[in-house]
């Protein structure tokens, strides 16, 4: 039983075809990452996966909630679908405690104490304990996205989206996050990014997934699918980003 | 030949100019709570075309921008009645400022709403936050922090015109004025004395909405 399913999902946005029937099965604690080029869906995709995009057709399950194009419970779904975005989205009125501990508060109703014990908890999984009482705008980008995931954390989320979450991120910030997300990986939480990190593709992903023009064109496991692309298409795209 | 300038008869009346300022400072205050909470319910409204209220502030806010305040006080005082409502000068003067601050605060914090990125809000749904949610937790404050100068322009503006309500008899700072100089003749005295007044609380009205600005918008550090 996988613990996010999506079947023949189809998304226009009004005469273009976006996602031409997208099928793709994900297991608990799988590392999974989404390349492609860019117009060929994948963020789409993404944001289709917590209801921030609607979808013209199909079906998304992740671990019993259940979404179509005609219904969908956004606020139970996306208790179980964290998401961390390219530009952060910190709370700029909030402090770092206070942007971790806003939706424990509003969303899961847990008292002052318990959130706030949560957010040191969740800042401390992601190197930040000294932060909690400093405004996003003190933070340097890296540390900004590493809030991003510890507030994504703290509803205890059963899969983690990550929209390009380094493409924002001077060159030398870009390891600190993704040193926290490989200690997420370790830890089994089920991850799903969308990436330009090659290597770190690689690296950490139990599985990689290859968009075209829409579509699911290619899966399987990064080592084996970057050793040996089946597809043309996929051969061509890793030339040129190994070549760029 | 030349005009002697004698203060002490407008002096002399200066409990009732004193109270009239007060009662200017009362109509300010209730015109800008309620009139500023109108603007936010009519501003977000508009700002996320929630149908079908979107229409009706946006109908409300064209028809008090484009008349004239004083017609509006009319109306209220004057013309209501004819359909059963009475209200004291006190009431309509309130009534009128309300409905006009709100208008006005509706599309200066509609400019607020939609200034902030739309990147808070996917944060706030990302994290199953409600629509309603994330305007209360999330938009709101950024939202008035970014117009606050210019709604306090505003606000400061209704109380300077609160002084067309001595035309309905309403007993604030204006009507006291008119009332003093009908009395003494000492017109110059009395309406320079008005004009410090009024200066004098719209710097410190201006001063008081920085502040509070400050610590409840901008509140850090």
């Amino acid at each position: 039983m996988p613990l996010l399913r999506v079947s023949a999902l189809h998304k226009y946005y009004g005469d273009n075809h976006v996602l031409k029937g997208v099928d793709l099965s994900i297991e608990e604690g799988e590392v999974v990452a989404i390349i492609g080029r860019s117009g060929s869906g994948k963020s789409t995709l993404l944001r289709t996966l917590n209801g921030l995009e609607s979808i013209s057709d199909g079906v998304i399950e992740v671990d019993g909630e259940y979404l179509d194009a005609a219904r969908a419970d956004l606020r139970a779904l996306r208790q179980k679908v964290g998401m961390v975005f390219q530009q952060f989205n910190l709370f700029p009125h909030l402090t770092v405690g206070e942007n971790v501990m806003l939706a424990p508060q509003v969303v899961k109703k847990a008292g002052k104490a318990e959130a706030r014990y949560l957010a040191e908890q969740m800042l401390a999984r992601v190197g930040l304990s000294d932060k909690v009482d400093a405004y996003p705008d003190r933070l340097s980008g890296g540390q900004q996205q590493r809030v991003a995931i510890a507030r994504a954390l703290a509803m205890s989320p059963k899969v983690l989206l990550c929209d390009e979450i380094t493409s924002a991120l001077d060159p030398e910030l870009v390891n600190e996050v993704l040193s926290v997300v490989r200690q997420l990986a370790r830890e089994g939480m089920t991850l799903i990014m969308v990436t330009h990190e090659m290597r770190f593709a690689r690296e950490v992903g139990d599985k990689l997934v290859f968009m075209h023009q829409g579509k699911v064109h290619e899966v399987g496991h990064p080592r084996e699918v970057f050793a040996a692309p089946q597809t043309a298409e996929l051969a061509n795209f890793i030339g040129a980003v190994a070549g760029g | 030949m030349a005009y002697q300038f004698d203060f002490a008869p407008v002096l002399a009346q200066g409990d009732l100019l004193f109270k009239g300022a007060l009662f200017t400072l009362q109509l300010t205050l209730i015109g800008t709570v309620l009139g500023v909470a109108i603007g936010v319910v009519g501003a977000v409204t508009r700002a996320w075309r929630l149908r079908p209220f979107d229409a009706l502030f946006g109908l409300y806010v064209e028809l008090i921008r484009n008349t004239p305040f004083i017609v509006q006080l009319f109306f209220i005082f004057f013309g209501l009645p004819a359909l059963g409502v009475r209200l004291t000068e006190w009431q309509a003067a309130v009534l009128a400022m309300v409905i006009n601050l709100g208008a006005y605060s509706t599309e200066i914090i509609r400019a607020g709403i939609q200034a902030v990125p739309k990147g808070q809000l996917e944060a706030a749904a990302a994290l199953a936050m409600s629509r309603f949610e994330a305007f209360r937790y999330v938009v709101l404050q950024p939202a008035l922090a970014k117009v606050w100068p210019a709604l306090s322009s505003q606000i400061v503006i209704v109380m300077l015109g609160s002084a067309v309500c001595s035309q309905i008899a309403t007993e604030e700072l204006s009507f006291a004025a008119n009332f003093i100089q009908s009395r003494n003749f000492r017109a110059f005295e009395t309406y320079l004395l008005t004009t410090l007044l009024y200066l004098l609380m719209a710097i410190v009205v201006r001063q008081l909405l920085a502040w509070i600005g400050q610590r409840l918008l901008m509140g850090r550090r």
